[in-house]
């Protein structure tokens, strides 16, 4: 059977969610192998995660430089083990970071590229989500490798045990003036909220919300859920909320299994990021707004009576 | 809004003397706020059916080529490739202050892969000379790809610094705030470098009626296949490395019950939440 190699997100010594879902999907192809490139010690914190999910194996790449860089140590390392293991194909999250690695792992293995998958079949064919859910595509490599990079929470991981065995090869040298040195690292001051694009449930605010301090509204029931906070492309603009929370066709995807719209009223741009969510749940004083045409369950009032009293229900339910 | 700083340091490009040599790379893509298909032919996106605009981070890739032109001299080019219509993008970014345009049409390069389309787009910048720095948008549109402004890089084995919201070119050095959902990172590499925008890089300045009426005249260099040094197997559906072998419009949505708060829209909506195992 074919090798599948994933390469591990992790960070802070922990396996990211997406990349049980990535060996989930491996093993749909053939025999998950994980790899880890990251900085000496690594790998010894992740692979009991790896192993749970069922890596066969596990690729330890790890040397000092991979902090210098940031995706070229993981493009060396993969294109490396393409060339010495000829796997069936390399499973890569559909993170900014993972999108740029795959590219050139791509570029640089004459392979093709699958990008952004929402599933994977058994014989390789992936599935696309494209025009924000609008188009169901799929497509296939047509080369001897293929270079998938899968959307976060498209795939149910399982969990399978697997050996893990671990194998230590090297991370190529980069060459001068072929990549961007990283001078600094900021890491975002991220609050108690889930990732957007990873949370189960997420609570959007449009222009409805009329105001940056309206949005607690929108806050305070988003955490009654547990949930992370949108807004759409009007509020944003408006400058209610901060554009990376902006769900719709020129900010964030969105797929949980609750999507709660609150004075939103559901333009295409809007409806690009998030009509793909499982139950969608929309509150609107405009009868008409468009977003009712595709809202599981819809209230015509207002969003400030609302939201509070939705609020207040769940922290009851919860006790 | 972040700007440029720009400090010319003539000692370090020998041979540029007249400034920096910019390309952007532009494309035309389905405007989002109108209904996008694609073709029941072969599964590509169908072009001639939505109305199509320059991508909006397109702009914002032109300003800022624009922003660093005018703070230390240089040649702006913007180079597409894509049918004969993506020339209303090309006058766009005229428009805009961009000075030339390079144009790479064929019909041979329809249904290209990511793959081909980076190769394609380096050779094309490879005509354009020597080059000092290229600018993208970090993600189309239609696509999100997300990843061509990389794949061009690594064609061209320049470093890449990507999605960024404030660049800044000083003596034969790029920096940028690269920003995603992780942080901020800062990135920094020797010039010649490949660098993408994002949204919050600056507001593109609207064409004015003389930039408009100068575009007119400004050359714009229409190339095939063949002039961009490309073989007919470099490209195209045929030697594509990846193929759609599918597509369907998702069946719509259809809506749901709908209520008019009349005191209880929210126990209903509790209700309902809780009957679906929701909370």
């Amino acid at each position: 059977m074919a090798e599948i190699l994933v390469l591990v997100e992790h960070s802070g010594g922990e396996v990211k969610k997406i990349t049980s879902e990535l060996l989930t999907a491996a093993a749909r192809l053939g025999e998950p192998a994980a790899v880890v490139v990251g900085t000496p010690g690594t790998a010894g914190k992740l692979s009991d995660r790896l192993a749970a999910y069922g890596a066969a194996k596990v690729y330890v790449a790890e040397s000092d430089q991979v902090n210098q860089f940031l995706t070229e140590p993981s493009v060396g390392v993969l294109a490396e083990l393409v060339g010495s293991v000829q796997p069936a194909a390399v499973l890569i999250a559909a993170s900014p970071d993972g999108k740029e690695i795959a590219g050139k792992l791509a570029v640089r293995t004459g392979s093709g590229l699958l990008s952004d998958a929402v599933d994977l079949a058994e014989d390789g064919t992936a599935t696309h989500s494209v025009f924000g859910g609008s188009y169901l595509a799929k497509s296939k490599a047509t080369t001897p490798v293929a270079v998938i990079t899968i959307r976060a929470g498209a795939i149910e991981p399982v969990c399978s045990p697997g050996a893990a065995v671990e194998q230590s090869i090297e991370v190529p040298v980069v060459r001068a003036g072929t990549a961007a040195k990283i001078v600094e690292r900021r890491s975002v001051e991220g609050g108690d909220r889930p990732e957007l694009t990873e949370a189960s449930v997420v609570v959007s605010g449009g222009r409805g919300v009329g105001s940056a301090d309206n949005f607690a509204i929108v806050e305070k029931l988003a955490d009654s859920l547990g949930a992370a906070v949108g807004a759409s492309r009007a509020a944003v603009d408006s400058g209610f909320y901060p554009h990376q929370f902006q769900v719709g066709q020129t900010g964030k995807t969105v797929a949980p299994q609750l999507y709660v719209a609150l004075g939103i009223s559901g333009a295409i741009q809007h409806r690009a990021g998030m009509q793909t969510s499982k139950t969608i749940i929309a509150v609107n004083k405009d009868p008409e707004a468009p977003i009712f045409e595709i809202a599981d369950f819809g209230v015509v009032g207002d969003l400030f009576t609302i939201a509070p009293q939705l609020t207040e229900a769940v922290a009851k339910r919860k006790g | 809004m972040s700007g440029v700083t720009f400090q010319w340091d003539r000692g370090l490009l020998v041979g540029n003397l007249g400034g920096m040599n910019i390309v952007v790379l532009i494309k035309q893509v389905p405007d989002t706020w109108s209904e996008r298909r694609l073709a029941d032919s072969d599964h590509t996106l169908d072009r001639a059916s939505a109305d199509v605009v320059l991508d909006e981070i397109n702009e914002r890739a032109v300003e800022e080529a624009l922003k660093i032109k005018e703070a230390g001299g240089g040649e702006v080019t913007v180079v597409t490739m894509g049918p004969a219509r993506a020339t209303e993008a090309i006058r766009k970014a005229l428009s805009m202050g961009a000075d030339s345009a390079v144009h790479l049409t064929d019909e041979g390069l329809h249904g290209s892969c990511a793959v081909q389309t980076a190769t394609a787009l380096a050779k094309v910048i490879g005509t354009v000379g020597a080059v000092d720095l290229i600018i993208a948008g970090n993600e189309a549109t239609d696509g999100t790809m997300g990843a061509i402004p990389a794949m061009v890089a690594d064609v061209l084995g320049l470093p890449e610094l990507t999605h960024a919201r404030k660049v800044t070119v000083e003596a034969g050095t790029v920096t940028v705030e690269r920003e995603t959902d992780d942080g901020v990172t800062v990135l920094q590499a020797d010039l010649p470098a490949v660098v993408s925008v994002n949204e919050k890089i600056n507001e593109p300045r609207y064409p004015s009626f003389k930039g408009i009426m100068a575009a007119k005249k400004k050359p714009v260099r229409t190339l095939s296949l063949v002039d961009a040094g490309l073989a007919g197997s470099d490209v195209g559906l045929a030697a594509a490395t990846s193929t759609v072998i599918e597509s369907a419009p998702r069946p719509p949505r259809s809506a749901g019950q709908v209520v008019t708060d009349d005191g209880d829209g929210a126990a209903q909506l509790v209700e309902y939440l809780i009957a679906q195992k929701l909370i």
